[in-house]
C-alpha cells in the first residue's frame, strides 16, 4: 500500500492523476442525479419542522424514574382534553412532551400535572412556548443573510481571482452542497430546527471556504503555466486539483472528526438535540463540500473558461505541439 | 546557510504573541480584581458567562407593538427595553439580561423560572400618564414615635373609610385622599416588589414613588396620557442659562393641559404640582408656575444637559404606548443546562483527541505543531470569551459551543494548507528552510482569501440573524480571527525555528518533513535535486527529454506515460552520483 506521502508525491508530479476535469461529463451526471435525488427526498419523506417553526408548547421533565409515555399524555389530556401530544423519551431519565400552543394558565397547569404524574419537583419540568411567527422570522432573516452573503462573496472572489467565472463555479458548487446536505438531513428523519439552520449556514461558509482554497491553487497553476505552458487549460486545472487532493482529504477528515464526535456523543445521550442537529448537518456538509469542490466546482470552472477565445487558442496550440511531438517519437 | 533574519523574525513574532496573551490576561485580571459591577461584585471572571441553555433559566421574547401597528423606532425600543429592565428589577429578579433584536423584539433572560406575577408585569404595556399631585412625602415607612423610638407605620386598618366623601370634583380634589389611602401611603414601601403601581386603574388615585425612590406621592386620577404629547426636547433656557425640557402637546392635549394649568396655578404646594408617570413611576413632578394655554410647557429645575436629555427622551418615546406580546417563552432547568454543557465538552474533547491522533499519523512530529497551535488557540479563545462576557455581555450558548468545536476543523485546515505547501516546495527540491519560507508565501495568500470568506459569513450572519444564530456567528468570526493571528504569530515562527533544528531541518523520517519520503531526491553533498517545474518529470524523463527539442520538453500526462514505459527499464531515480 502506498503511503499518504507517496500518494501526495505522485499527485504532485502528475504520476497519479484523477480525471476531475477530464471525465467531467460523468461527474456532472452523478452530481445531477444526487441533486435531483436529494430534492426528491421530501416527496417520500416529508421534511419535519421543529416546534420553533410550527409553534406550540414543549415540556421537558427531568430526573424521571419511569419514563412512561402514556402517563405524560394522560397528564396533558387531564388539563386540555383532546390536545395533540408528541412524547419522546430523552436518555433514560427525561421525557419531552410537545403539544399544541397553550395559554399561560394551561402551561402552568400542565407543568403541575406532569410533575405530579412523574412524581418530581415542579422545578424539574421545563416549559417552552414558541409563537409560530418565531421560526418564520428566523428563516426570513437567514434567507436575507444568505442572499447578501452570496452577493458579497461573488464580488470578493471575482475581484480576487480576476474572473467572475470562479465565483459562478463556487456558488453553483455551494448550491449543490446545500441541496444534497439538506436532502441527506431529511433522509435521516431529523427535524429542521434552528440548530440545523445554523448547521446549514456553517456549511455555506465552509463550502465556499473549501472551494476557495482549491481555486487558489488553480489560480496559481493556471497563472504560472501561462502562455508557454505544455498543458491545456483543463489539464492545468486538473493538476491543481490533484495537487491539493491530499489537503482536501486531510482537511475533510480533520473537520469531520470533531463533528462526528459530537454526533456520536449527542446520539448516545439523546437529550442534546441542538448538538445532534447541528453536527449532523455539518458532518454531512463537510464531506459533501469536499466532494463538490473536486467534482463540481473545479470541472465547472474549467468548462466555463475553455470557450474563451484566448484559452481556446492556447489549448489548440498545445494540442498541436503535442501531436507533433508524438509524431516525432 | 542559516540566514539570521527569519530567526529574528520568528522570535519577534513569538514574543508578540506572548505579549498579546499577557495583555489579554491582564485586561481580564483588571476586570476580576479592579473593576466591580453595580452590585460590587467583580466585573469579570475567569470563566466565560454561560447562556441560558447551558445554565438554566427562562427566556421570554416579547414583540413590541404600537397602537397603529407601525414599526417602533429604535429610540422607542431602547426606551421599551429600559422600561422592561426596570420592571424585571422591580420584581426582585437578579441578573436579568434584557436586549433588543430584529427591530421590534425584546429578549428577556432571567435565571430560574419566572413566576406568573413577573410574567404579567413584563407583558403589561408601557404608558406615560399625567396625574396631579395630591400629597407628597419622604419615602420613609416609619416615624419617630412619642417614645422617641422609630416605629413602622401600621398596616392600614381595613375598617378605615375608603370612599371619598364628598365625591371629588376634579383631579386635584383633596377629598380623594381618604383615611384608608393616607394610612396606605404612610406604610407604602417604595422598594417592596409586591407594589405594582404600573397596573393600577387610571380613574383612581395612585400611590407611587419617584423613579429613583427619593420621594413618594399620592396622585390624582389620570388626566392626560402620553399620546397627547407630540414632542419633547431638551434645550438651554437663554434667560437663566439653565437646561430645560420643552414639551409640545397636540391640540387636544393643549386644551386639557390649559385647564389643568389654570386649576393648579395658585394652588398650595404640593397640589400645584403635576406628575409625569411612566410605567407607574414618577419621572418628574414640576410645579405649575404659570398658566400655560399654548400647550408648550417647559420644565426647569436641577437639570444638566444629560438629565434634561434623559427626561425629554422618556417623555418623547414613552409617549406612544407600546404593548408587548409574548412571542416565545422558554425555560430550561439547570439540570438540563449543565447536562448539555457536559455533553458539549466531552464531545469537544473526544474530537480534539481524534484530531491530534490524525495529525500525528499524517504529519508525524509536525502534528505536534498542529496540537500546540490548537492549544494556543484554545487559551486565547477562552480568555477572549471571558473578556467579551465582561465588556459585551457575551454569553456562550450551546450553539456557540458547537461553533467552537466545529472550528477545530476550520482552524486545523490553515495548518494543513501550510504544511502541504511546504511539502510541495520540498518536492520541488528546495531545502527545508527555504521550503518553509516559500510555502508560507503561498499558503498565506490562500489562507487570507479563504478565511476572509469565513469572516464575511460571520459578519453578515451576525448583523442579520436572530439571537440563536448570532452566538454561533460570533464564535465563528472570533475563532477565525484568532486562527489567522495564531497562523502568523505562532505556527509560522515555530516552523521557521524548527526548520533550523537538526531533527526537522535534517528531514528526519519522523519529522514529517523527510524529503525522501516526499519524493525529493537527495543527491549527496548536502544538495537536493534542482527544482523542477510543477510537471515534475522524473530525472530519467528529464534526461530523455533533454535530448529532444524545445517543444518536446513540454510533456503531457499521456506523453509522460509513454516515456515512462520506455524509461522503466532504467532506474527512475538517480542514486548517489
Amino acid at each position: 500500500m502506498r503511503s499518504m506521502n507517496q500518494l501526495g508525491n505522485d499527485l504532485y508530479t502528475g504520476k497519479t492523476s484523477f480525471p476531475f476535469v477530464g471525465r467531467r461529463r460523468l461527474w456532472f451526471i452523478i452530481a445531477a442525479i444526487l441533486v435531483i435525488g436529494a430534492a426528491l427526498v421530501p416527496v417520500f419523506r416529508p421534511v419535519q419542522f421543529s416546534i420553533e417553526f410550527t409553534g406550540g408548547s414543549q415540556f421537558t421533565v427531568n430526573n424521571v424514574t419511569d419514563p412512561d409515555q402514556t402517563a405524560a399524555t394522560t397528564a396533558v389530556q387531564s388539563v386540555v382534553p383532546g390536545a395533540t401530544t408528541k412524547v419522546t423519551t430523552i436518555g433514560d431519565d427525561a421525557v419531552r412532551v410537545q403539544t399544541d400552543q397553550m395559554t399561560d394558565v394551561e402551561t402552568r397547569a400542565v407543568t403541575a400535572a406532569l410533575a405530579e404524574a412523574f412524581s418530581v419537583d415542579e422545578d424539574e419540568v421545563s416549559s417552552s412556548f414558541i409563537g409560530p411567527s418565531w421560526g418564520q422570522d428566523v428563516t426570513r432573516q437567514s434567507l436575507w443573510g444568505l442572499a447578501i452573503f452570496l452577493a458579497l462573496t461573488f464580488l470578493i472572489l471575482a475581484i480576487y481571482f480576476r474572473t467572475w467565472k470562479m465565483s459562478v463555479a463556487a456558488i453553483i458548487g455551494l448550491v449543490d452542497v446545500l441541496v444534497i446536505t439538506i436532502g441527506v438531513y431529511a433522509l435521516f428523519g431529523f427535524e429542521i430546527s434552528p440548530a440545523a439552520v445554523i448547521g446549514f449556514l456553517t456549511i455555506l461558509s465552509y463550502s465556499l471556504y473549501d472551494t476557495t482554497v482549491v481555486f487558489d491553487k488553480v489560480r496559481e497553476n493556471t497563472h504560472e503555466d501561462g502562455e508557454k505552458s505544455g498543458r491545456t487549460f483543463g489539464e492545468s486545472v486538473n493538476l491543481a486539483v490533484n495537487q491539493t487532493l491530499v489537503r482536501s482529504i486531510n482537511t475533510t477528515v480533520v473537520a469531520a472528526l470533531p463533528t462526528g464526535a459530537i454526533l456520536f456523543i449527542g446520539a448516545l445521550w439523546l437529550g442534546a438535540q441542538t448538538l445532534t442537529d447541528i453536527s449532523l448537518s455539518i458532518f454531512v456538509g463537510t464531506i459533501v463540500a469536499a466532494y463538490s469542490t473536486l467534482f463540481v466546482a473545479a470541472p465547472l470552472f474549467s468548462l466555463l473558461r475553455e470557450n474563451e477565445p484566448e484559452i481556446r487558442a492556447r489549448d489548440e496550440r498545445v494540442l498541436a505541439a503535442r501531436e507533433k511531438a508524438l509524431a516525432a517519437v | 546557510m542559516a540566514a539570521p533574519t527569519p530567526v529574528r523574525h520568528a522570535w519577534r513574532a513569538l514574543t508578540g504573541l506572548l505579549v498579546l496573551t499577557a495583555l489579554l490576561f491582564g485586561i481580564n485580571a483588571l476586570g476580576v480584581f479592579v473593576f466591580t459591577d453595580a452590585e460590587g461584585n467583580p466585573a469579570s471572571s475567569w470563566a466565560p458567562e454561560l447562556a441560558l441553555d447551558l445554565q438554566g433559566g427562562t427566556q421570554i421574547i416579547l414583540e413590541a407593538k404600537t397602537p397603529d401597528g407601525s414599526q417602533p423606532s429604535p429610540e422607542q425600543m431602547e426606551q421599551a427595553a429600559s422600561i422592561i429592565r426596570q420592571r424585571v428589577d422591580a420584581s426582585g429578579v437578579g441578573e436579568a439580561d434584557i436586549t433588543t433584536q430584529a427591530g421590534n423584539q425584546i429578549v428577556v433572560q432571567i435565571p430560574g423560572q419566572a413566576d406568573e406575577e413577573t410574567r404579567n408585569r413584563i407583558e403589561a404595556s408601557a404608558q406615560l400618564q399625567l396625574r396631579a399631585v395630591l400629597y407628597t412625602g419622604a419615602p420613609a415607612t416609619s416615624y419617630i414615635g412619642d417614645d422617641g423610638n422609630e416605629t413602622p407605620y401600621p398596616t392600614p386598618d381595613p375598617t378605615l373609610n375608603a370612599t371619598p366623601t364628598p365625591a371629588p370634583t376634579d383631579g386635584s380634589d383633596i377629598n380623594w385622599v381618604t383615611d384608608a389611602l393616607m394610612a396606605e401611603f404612610l406604610a407604602y414601601d417604595c422598594d417592596d416588589p409586591a407594589n405594582d403601581p404600573a397596573n393600577e386603574p387610571a380613574d383612581q388615585p395612585l400611590i407611587t414613588c419617584e423613579a429613583d425612590g427619593s420621594a413618594k406621592y399620592i396622585l390624582g386620577p389620570v388626566e392626560l396620557d402620553g399620546s397627547s404629547i407630540s414632542d419633547a426636547s431638551n434645550g438651554l433656557n437663554t434667560q437663566n442659562n439653565q437646561w430645560a425640557v420643552n414639551i409640545v402637546f397636540n391640540a387636544e392635549g393643549t386644551e386639557i393641559f390649559g385647564k389643568i394649568s389654570q386649576r393648579l396655578y395658585g394652588e398650595t404646594s404640593p397640589r400645584n404640582q403635576f406628575a409625569f408617570v411612566l410605567d407607574g413611576k414618577v419621572l418628574s413632578a414640576p410645579s405649575m408656575n404659570a398658566i400655560i394655554l399654548d400647550g408648550k410647557p417647559q420644565i426647569t429645575g436641577n437639570f444638566d444637559q444629560e438629565t434634561s436629555k434623559t427626561l425629554a427622551d422618556q417623555l418623547k418615546y414613552g409617549a406612544l404606548p407600546l404593548s408587548f406580546e409574548v412571542q416565545s417563552s422558554n425555560s430550561i432547568s439547570a439540570t438540563l443546562g449543565s447536562q448539555q454543557l457536559q455533553i458539549g465538552l466531552v464531545a469537544g474533547l473526544i474530537g480534539l483527541v481524534l484530531v491530534a491522533i490524525y495529525s500525528l499519523v499524517v504529519y508525524r512530529s509536525l502534528g505536534f505543531v498542529i496540537i500546540a497551535s490548537l492549544a494556543v488557540m484554545g487559551v486565547l479563545t477562552y480568555i477572549t470569551l471571558c473578556i467579551l462576557a465582561w465588556r459585551m455581555g457575551f454569553r456562550l450558548s450551546l450553539a456557540g459551543v458547537a461553533g467552537l468545536i466545529v472550528t477545530i476543523g476550520f482552524t486545523a485546515d490553515s495548518f494543513i494548507v501550510y504544511f502541504e505547501r511546504i511539502r510541495d516546495e520540498l518536492r520541488d527540491g528546495k531545502s527545508i528552510t527555504s521550503a518553509v519560507e516559500d510555502g508560507w508565501g503561498r499558503a498565506k495568500r490562500t489562507i487570507y482569501i479563504s478565511k476572509s470568506i469565513n469572516i464575511l459569513a460571520a459578519v453578515v450572519l451576525y448583523i442579520l440573524a436572530d439571537a440563536t444564530v448570532k452566538g454561533f456567528a460570533f464564535t465563528l468570526g472570533l475563532t477565525t480571527l484568532i486562527d489567522i493571528g495564531i497562523f502568523i504569530l505562532f505556527t509560522h515562527p515555530v516552523l521557521q525555528l524548527l526548520a533550523r533544528t537538526r531533527f526537522f531541518g535534517g528531514g528526519h523520517p519522523l519529522s514529517g518533513l523527510d524529503p525522501e519520503a516526499l519524493g525529493a531526491v537527495y543527491r549527496g553533498r548536502a544538495q537536493f535535486r534542482a527544482p523542477v517545474d510543477a510537471g515534475g518529470k522524473s530525472a530519467a524523463q528529464r534526461r530523455a527529454s533533454r535530448s529532444r527539442g524545445e517543444a518536446e520538453r513540454r510533456q503531457t500526462i499521456a506523453e509522460r506515460k509513454l516515456a515512462q514505459q520506455s524509461a522503466d527499464t532504467r532506474s527512475t531515480t538517480e542514486g548517489d552520483d
